[in-house]
């Protein structure tokens, strides 16, 4: 599926004029972001242009200062939506991983399955190594977080949000902590994921990833949207001269 | 002094002999009182680390009061305090009562603040992390944070209780014979200090096990810092 495919349901994230204040800092200067099912959206950008920000306002790890957000038909800003429960279908990967060190990857997957979906424990664990299997980690399920590699850590973390069933899957820059030789492994589990139909906004600078898998790149600079667009026109003619720089920037590297 | 008068001053075994049964009795009550001390002052010290984590004033500045108020008074004046005064409130307590109310009190207040800097060594990313699963607050800090927490400041939890445990011999000023007022009163009527160090002895093998334990903790933890 490319962006080109005309979009039949309705977006499964729409996010309008969303605003981020942090104290006298403006953040987000009303930023639309709206992603269809099944969409690969990529985010890009200088760092404080506001990207991982307007990830988190997503499932709302932060409270937008004003906009509105709607995530599978749930209005995520409305006083009344239960929002653990709106969690369950927005999984989210971070940057440092995040695992839970007293826990085994199993555990770390399973914690969820049983606390908030209140599987028993055979199901919880059944589910979770399924789950686990799915990035190719079945084999470390008894292992703690502090035995795995950074690119093993952060495979357990994908089977700990992916096993959820989310609908939408918010990757706030997924390899910028692991060493080169460890970034293939979680591109890897990316793109199955991806080929599997999951709809993903991913924060990243992975040009390589988002050239081959994208739909759609955005560039963010000083908490705006400055261009978007399918990932050849981006990185192939960016319109704007900030986009061009940005591009120039990491691509040197 | 000949030496030999030393050791019938001090290490007198005919007076241990004597002795024995009300220091044995005051140990017991010592053991007791730690029972009923220690898990109380984690049950409260539990409870005030997770309000710390509340972020409304209306929980924040009567927990601040609270916990400065009952760690600036010293244990003493406030057993006393509880025992002699609530009975003028028109509360009867037993000396056990006055005991557990003051200890809870105050080292309730102590291990509320080891556990809230346990709490806050928890990093925001593992907060994070279980909310985005859908963990609700309360199921994160006790599946996720507490965990984490309370292994961060292990130490600092036994050493409390070290405290706490000696602290208990404060218990004979309401009347109730631990194992210190046994032993002075053993000493007073001996004129012999035989029981007094037969109590310190009694006290050293009971903490020094957890003494042990906590250096082991301290220098695995070292360890794991380099």
């Amino acid at each position: 599926m490319t962006a080109a495919t005309p979009i039949v349901q309705a977006p499964i994230v729409q996010a309008r004029g969303i605003h981020k204040h942090f104290g006298a800092l403006h953040v987000l200067k009303g930023v639309d972001l709206v992603v269809a099912e099944r969409e690969l959206v990529f985010v890009i950008g200088p760092s404080g242009s506001g990207k991982s920000t307007l990830l988190r306002c997503l499932n709302r790890l932060e409270d937008p200062s004003g906009g509105s957000i709607t995530v599978d038909g749930i209005d995520m800003l409305d006083r009344g939506t239960d929002i653990n429960k709106a969690r369950q279908r927005i999984g989210m990967v971070f940057q440092s991983f995040n695992l839970y060190p007293h826990m085994t990857a199993l555990g770390n997957v399973a914690l969820a399955l049983r606390k908030v979906l209140g599987l028993d424990r055979p199901a919880a664990e059944a589910r979770a190594r399924a789950a686990l299997e799915r990035v190719h980690l079945a084999d470390r399920a008894g292992h703690y977080p502090g035995q795995l590699s950074g690119g093993q850590q952060q495979r357990v973390a994908i089977a700990r949000a992916i096993a959820l069933e989310p609908r939408v899957m918010l990757f706030d820059e997924p390899t910028s902590a692991l060493d080169p030789e460890l970034v293939g492994g979680v591109l890897a589990a990316m793109r199955e994921l991806r080929e599997s139909g999951m709809t993903m906004v991913v924060v990243s600078h992975e040009m390589g990833f988002a050239k081959a898998a994208a739909d759609r790149v955005i560039f963010m600079d000083d908490g705006r949207i400055l261009e978007q667009g399918p990932p050849a026109a981006i990185f192939g003619n960016p319109q704007h001269e900030r986009t061009r720089a940005f591009i120039g920037q990491i691509e040197r590297h | 002094m000949t030496f030999d008068d030393f050791l019938l001053a001090f290490f007198s075994l005919d007076i241990l002999r004597q002795a024995w049964p009300i220091l044995w009795s005051g140990f017991k009550i010592t053991l007791l009182l730690s029972a009923i001390v220690v898990p109380l002052g984690v049950i409260g010290g539990t409870v005030l680390a997770l309000l710390s984590t509340v972020r409304s004033r209306w929980v924040r500045w009567p927990l601040i009061a609270w916990v400065d108020l009952f760690r600036a008074l010293p244990p003493l004046v406030l057993l006393v305090f509880v025992y002699a005064g609530l009975p003028f409130a028109g509360i009867e307590v037993s000396a056990i009562g006055a005991v557990a109310i003051g200890f809870f009190l105050n080292t309730g207040a102590y291990y509320g603040e080891v556990l809230r800097a346990g709490i806050e060594s928890v990093p925001r990313g593992q907060l994070e992390a279980a909310r985005s699963t859908g963990l609700t607050r309360w199921q994160t800090m006790a599946h996720v944070v507490l965990p984490q927490a309370v292994r961060n400041v292990l130490p600092d939890l036994i050493s409390n209780t070290l405290e706490v445990v000696k602290l208990t011999s404060i218990a004979s000023v309401v009347a109730l014979p631990e194992l210190l007022f046994q032993a002075r009163q053993a000493q007073s009527v001996t004129y012999n200090a035989t029981p007094i160090m037969a109590a310190a002895v009694i006290y050293f093998l009971l903490l020094w096990p957890v003494v042990r334990l906590l250096s082991r903790l301290e220098n695995r933890q070292i360890a794991g810092r380099r």
